[in-house]
């Protein structure tokens, strides 16, 4: 394993991700998106980490990545749920309130 | 007693202020006071003519100077008392006069609603014509003058009800102030020049030729125009008939006595400023005066109106004395005339107090009703009349004596002494008129003859006295040799051309052989003022001497002899004509009808002077206001025409311009917010594109 073939792993990943982030209107699967561009960003901390700096830093910020993914996916959850509760949906479509 | 000089005018100025504040609730609404006032005032007065008269001095002088204003030491303004033998004279006719005429109005104005006013404005009069006997320098003697002036404008519009009245006032006091102003200027002429204001500062830079010729002529005439004023002369003569329009006393007292008297002690107090040239201007300005009013006065018909066209020939007669170089003769025709003019006045103001009319020809036979006033009236009529024996004699007797010997020396003048000596037998005929109309013959007017009565004692014991004074003997000697002419400031050299001729006629104190020799005697030491150090030989000047006082006894023995039988034909003809009616008045009226018009309707000069001055002055008005009113206000109004167009293109500018840009700054913000607010969509996605996008930006930025 070498660090380019990690980096075109995450690459990868994050392109998934924003695609799912573009393209779909349910607020979970962006949600979702979202996580894969921060796994894809956790991905290149711990390459970085072990190929280049050496030091145990960026795996560490990789697991702080992880529990903010986590904290994140909760409020972002309870936001859906009050957003359900509202309109009815769930579509990212519907929630355009802080349009000019 | 001189010590107290000062107080005789404080003492009628305090009165005054008494009077104007708390008068009317005095007891007697405060008349005692100003009586008091005037009394102590006259009281002193005696007391100072006596120590002058003890001391027998021509030179006596007593000069008190205490400055006044100090501006910071370069000038420093000095107020002072000056009493000399004229001074302590003037004093003593100016009290005696303002005392009897108050005595005279507690009687004549009683029961005046104004009683106390009236009594009040007679002491600030009294103090004005004091100060301006007493003062020291020409700045003092203005502002007395002007006080003068200022008070005679009170007392003669005090019946200011009268619409007359109010007119007279203001026509005597804006004349007097044209003539005020040429004496300001001649004031400033000479302050300009010697930067001194006393008498004897200026007569002493004269003396050291600060100011000579022809702007020395020019300072003495006008310091002459404000005696024209004040004394009455030719042309500024108008407005003393009119005053009479004031209550008689004021008559008596301002224009008999002191205020017109004040131009000619003004004239005889500064002697010694004038030139030839001016005293020539002087002469004739008195001559002119003289004729002019006593023809008027033969025409009059009002009691008041003789007396004051007659006064102002008197005063004519004193100017044209002083400008022939007869200084005591001036002065001393200015004194008797005081005593027997107001007489005159006081006792008309008696007749009229009697029979409540002013007019002659409603007179008639009082005689018999009113001895007192009239035994007083004709004693005063023969002194003016120039009766012998009476003081009217004396005194101008010694005028037209000067202006005969004036007349001598220069024989191009001797009209001079033709006009006094014509007028002289007008005066006695007018005179007599008068006194044949009011108080003989047959009662015109039974009415009023049946009313008529003799005035209370208050009001002919003055006529008493100052008939007593229409005397001559009062007068005779001492005031010829107390009563000299100064020496003339006018150095030697333009002195000399004029200076012989003034100065032998001043010495002579009386005409006659009983003074004759004391005329010869006086004149000596007389002349020697004008030639003093580089003067001639002792005895060439005797014999000048002796030829002036030669020339000047003869002199005055022919004017004596022709005044007395001119006054005399004057008299008889007043008696042919309106005592034994030999001759009709009315047919002589009648046959010459231009002239009697031309006479009564005073020469004219109300209408000249209607028509030049007061036309003229209305007609450049009317040309200021007119200007005024299409130049000056055209003006303004283009002005504001100007700004209303400018204000009207501001108003656009600032509407459209101003506006538009504030306006066009709001539209663009408008416009852009709702162009930029299309960006906001608010939907998620949007933005993540617009991320995407701008990290992809970034990126090929970075790459090339």
């Amino acid at each position: 394993m070498s660090l380019e073939k990690l980096l075109v792993i995450s690459a990868a990943l994050f392109c998934c991700g924003l695609y799912a982030i573009l393209t779909r209107r349910n607020a979970v699967a962006v949600l979702m998106g979202v996580e894969l561009v921060l796994n894809a960003a956790s991905i290149n901390f711990v390459a970085f980490s072990h190929y280049v700096s050496r030091v145990i830093g960026g795996q560490i910020f990789a697991i702080f990545v992880i529990v903010l993914a986590a904290a994140e996916a909760a409020v972002a959850l309870a936001i859906f749920l009050r957003l359900y509760a509202t309109t009815g949906t769930v579509e990212v479509d519907t929630a355009d309130h802080l349009k000019g | 007693m001189i010590r107290y000089a000062h107080f005789i005018p404080l003492l009628p100025l305090a009165a005054y202020f008494i009077n104007i504040a708390v008068g009317r609730r005095l007891p007697r609404k405060g008349d005692w006071v100003s009586l008091g006032a005037i009394g102590i005032g006259l009281a002193i007065s005696i007391g100072i003519f006596h120590e002058v008269f003890q001391a027998y001095d021509p030179n006596f002088k007593y000069h008190v100077v205490f400055p006044w204003l100090d501006l910071g030491g370069r000038f420093v303004l000095k107020a002072g008392i000056l009493i000399d033998n004229v001074t302590a004279v003037m004093l003593v006719v100016v009290c005696t006069v303002s005392f009897l005429v108050h005595l005279f109005s507690v009687g004549y104005m009683h029961g005046d609603p104004r009683y106390s006013r009236f009594f009040a404005y007679l002491s600030i009069f009294s103090f004005s014509m004091l100060g301006l006997v007493l003062s020291d320098s020409f700045f003092f003697i203005y502002i007395f003058w002007e006080l003068v002036g200022l008070s005679s404008y009170l007392l003669i519009g005090f019946w200011f009800e009268k619409k007359s009245a109010a007119d007279a006032c203001k026509k005597a006091f804006v004349v007097n102030r044209v003539g005020d102003f040429g004496f300001l200027l001649g004031f400033l002429l000479l302050f300009a020049t010697t930067g001194v204001v006393g008498y004897d500062e200026v007569f002493q830079a004269i003396r050291e030729g600060k100011i000579e010729g022809t702007l020395l002529t020019l300072a003495g005439i006008g310091i002459f125009c404000g005696a024209i004023g004040k004394s009455a002369q030719f042309p500024l003569h108008v407005w003393l008939p009119d005053a009479m329009e004031g209550p008689t006393p004021v008559s008596a007292l301002i224009h008999a006595a002191t205020m017109v008297a004040a131009g000619v002690y003004l004239v005889g107090r500064v002697y010694p400023i004038f030139t030839p040239d001016a005293f020539l201007v002087i002469a004739y300005i008195g001559l002119i005066t003289l004729f002019i009013s006593a023809t008027i006065a033969l025409a009059a018909t009002d009691i008041k109106k003789v007396l004051a066209y007659s006064t102002c020939s008197q005063l004519g007669y004193m100017i044209m004395g002083l400008g022939v170089g007869g200084y005591t003769a001036g002065l001393a025709h200015l004194t008797t005339h005081a005593a027997f003019k107001a007489c005159l006045f006081l006792g008309s103001g008696s007749v009229i107090h009697a029979v409540h009319t002013q007019e002659i020809t409603e007179m008639g036979g009082l005689w018999k009703k009113m001895k007192i006033t009239a035994v007083t009236f004709i004693v005063a009529t023969l002194a003016i009349a120039g009766v012998p024996g009476f003081s009217g004699f004396y005194s101008k007797d010694m005028i037209l004596g000067a202006a005969l010997e004036f007349g001598m020396r220069n024989p191009q003048h001797i009209l001079l002494f033709a006009g006094a000596l014509f007028t002289a037998g007008l005066t006695a005929f007018y005179m007599f008129r008068l006194v044949i109309l009011t108080f003989f013959g047959k009662p015109r007017d039974h009415h009023k003859y049946d009313h008529a009565h003799e005035s209370p004692a208050n009001m002919w014991v003055p006529l008493v006295i100052l008939a007593g004074l229409s005397f001559s003997f009062w007068y005779s000697g001492w005031f010829g040799t107390l009563v000299q002419k100064p020496a003339s400031a006018i150095p030697v050299v333009s002195a000399a051309a004029h200076g012989g001729v003034p100065a032998a006629a001043a010495a002579h104190p009386a005409p006659g052989a009983t003074h004759g020799a004391a005329g010869v005697h006086e004149s000596a030491p007389q002349a020697k003022p004008h030639e003093p150090a580089s003067a001639p030989p002792a005895g060439e000047h005797g014999a000048e001497a002796s030829h002036d006082a030669h020339l000047a006894h003869t002199a005055h023995r022919y004017a004596m002899f022709s005044s007395v039988g001119v006054g005399t034909l004057g008299i008889a003809l007043a008696f042919v004509v309106y005592w034994f009616g030999w001759i009709d008045p009315e047919k002589v009226a009648s046959s010459c009808r231009p002239v009697h018009t031309f006479l009564r309707n005073k020469w004219y000069f109300d209408e000249l002077y209607e028509a030049t001055v007061i036309g003229g002055t209305k007609a450049l008005s009317r040309a200021m206001g007119w200007f005024d009113n299409n130049v000056v206000d055209g003006l303004v109004n283009l002005v504001a025409q100007i700004g209303v167009w400018v204000s009207w293109l501001i108003g656009k500018f600032d509407n459209y311009v101003v506006d538009g840009a504030v306006n066009g700054v709001a539209d663009v913000t408008i416009g852009s917010g709702s162009f930029f607010r299309r960006f906001q969509t608010g939907k998620l996605y949007h933005y993540v594109y617009v991320l995407a996008g701008g990290v992809i930006i970034i990126y090929l930025v970075k790459v090339f």
